[in-house]
């Protein structure tokens, strides 16, 4: 007869297995939160950058609710609002109003333009859309 | 020497059988890599009944076989990667005896994905992946769990028949 490969009681575990997988399952938890922690700190805020014709105007953050008027040499302008986290353009001077019409954006890249006014709203840093993610 | 190779090629084949079986279990959570790991089932049964030598013969045979037959070049070397680094690891827990077969097989499964991770960190170039890491580590854990309860039964029963038979 070979020995038993098994502990004598027949038992599938032994105490140094269940310290084992307290361990690993502990282990994998600890590295669950300083990943993210990690992440959480080295992910820039996301923020609303403003553009009229290609020079950089303003950096908003969309962490901050706020209403900025751009105003233009030639009397025209844009209303940018920065609401629960997302930037819209919620009134413009332009005949076209496309850049009104946009829905509010808030992932990284994503952008409202008008281009009579030559104004560009970029979202810089942050998160990318879920929209992005999922058509990448 | 007959009956080893026999047992062996039982073992291969058993292993080969379950890697199928798995492909066909659709067990998706949505995070690649994660599965059950059948086959590493066949693996820790024969380190225990037969000898190490022909555990690693059919956990070589078992990739290969499987990588030809439903995998590609690339899933035959993250096969490969996992696949040594889990049976290297579960060699040295049992030689060590300071788990049982729960343990090994949790040691198992938990550097499997370990292996498949750092593979796939090479190849990628992207250490970002990293992010896996505690999911791996938990899914090859369960995983491990699962597997080392029903090796244990396995190896119990069979335990009986291979010692008549020697």
């Amino acid at each position: 007869m070979v020995k038993s490969a098994l502990p004598a009681d027949g038992r599938p575990m032994k105490k140094n297995d269940v310290i084992l997988i307290v361990v690993l399952l502990m282990t994998a938890f600890a590295a669950f939160v300083s990943i993210s922690l990690y992440s959480k700190l080295s992910t820039r805020e996301a923020e609303a950058v403003v553009y009229v014709k290609g020079e950089e105007q303003g950096r908003y953050p969309l962490s901050q609710d706020t209403v900025v008027e751009l105003s233009l040499e030639n009397g025209s302008y844009n209303i940018l609002q920065i609401r629960e986290g997302k930037a819209d353009i919620t009134e413009a001077s332009c005949p076209d109003k496309i850049c009104v019409k946009h829905r509010p954006v808030r992932g990284k890249g994503e952008n409202l333009v008008c281009l009579p006014n030559q104004v560009v709203v970029e979202i810089e840093n942050g998160e990318k859309s879920e929209v992005d993610a999922a058509t990448n | 020497m007959t009956k080893k190779i026999a047992y062996t090629g039982m073992f291969t084949a058993l292993a080969f059988v379950f890697s199928y079986i798995e492909s066909l279990l659709p067990i998706n959570i949505g995070i690649a890599g994660v599965k059950l790991g059948l086959a590493n089932l066949v693996v820790i049964v024969a380190l225990y009944l037969t000898s190490v030598k022909a555990a690693c013969i059919l956990s070589l045979v078992r990739i290969v076989l499987t990588g030809f037959t439903f995998g590609n070049p690339a899933s035959m070397i993250y096969s490969l990667a996992g696949g040594t680094l889990s049976l290297g690891v579960m060699v040295l827990a049992k030689k060590f005896k300071f788990f049982s077969v729960t343990g090994v097989s949790v040691l198992g499964g938990v550097f499997h994905n370990i292996g498949q991770i750092l593979v796939a960190i090479v190849v990628v170039e992207t250490a970002s992946l990293l992010y896996y890491l505690p999911i791996l580590i938990l899914s090859g854990t369960v995983a491990g769990v699962l597997i080392g309860i029903l090796a244990s039964v396995i190896i119990k029963h069979l335990e009986k028949a291979f010692a008549i038979s020697e």
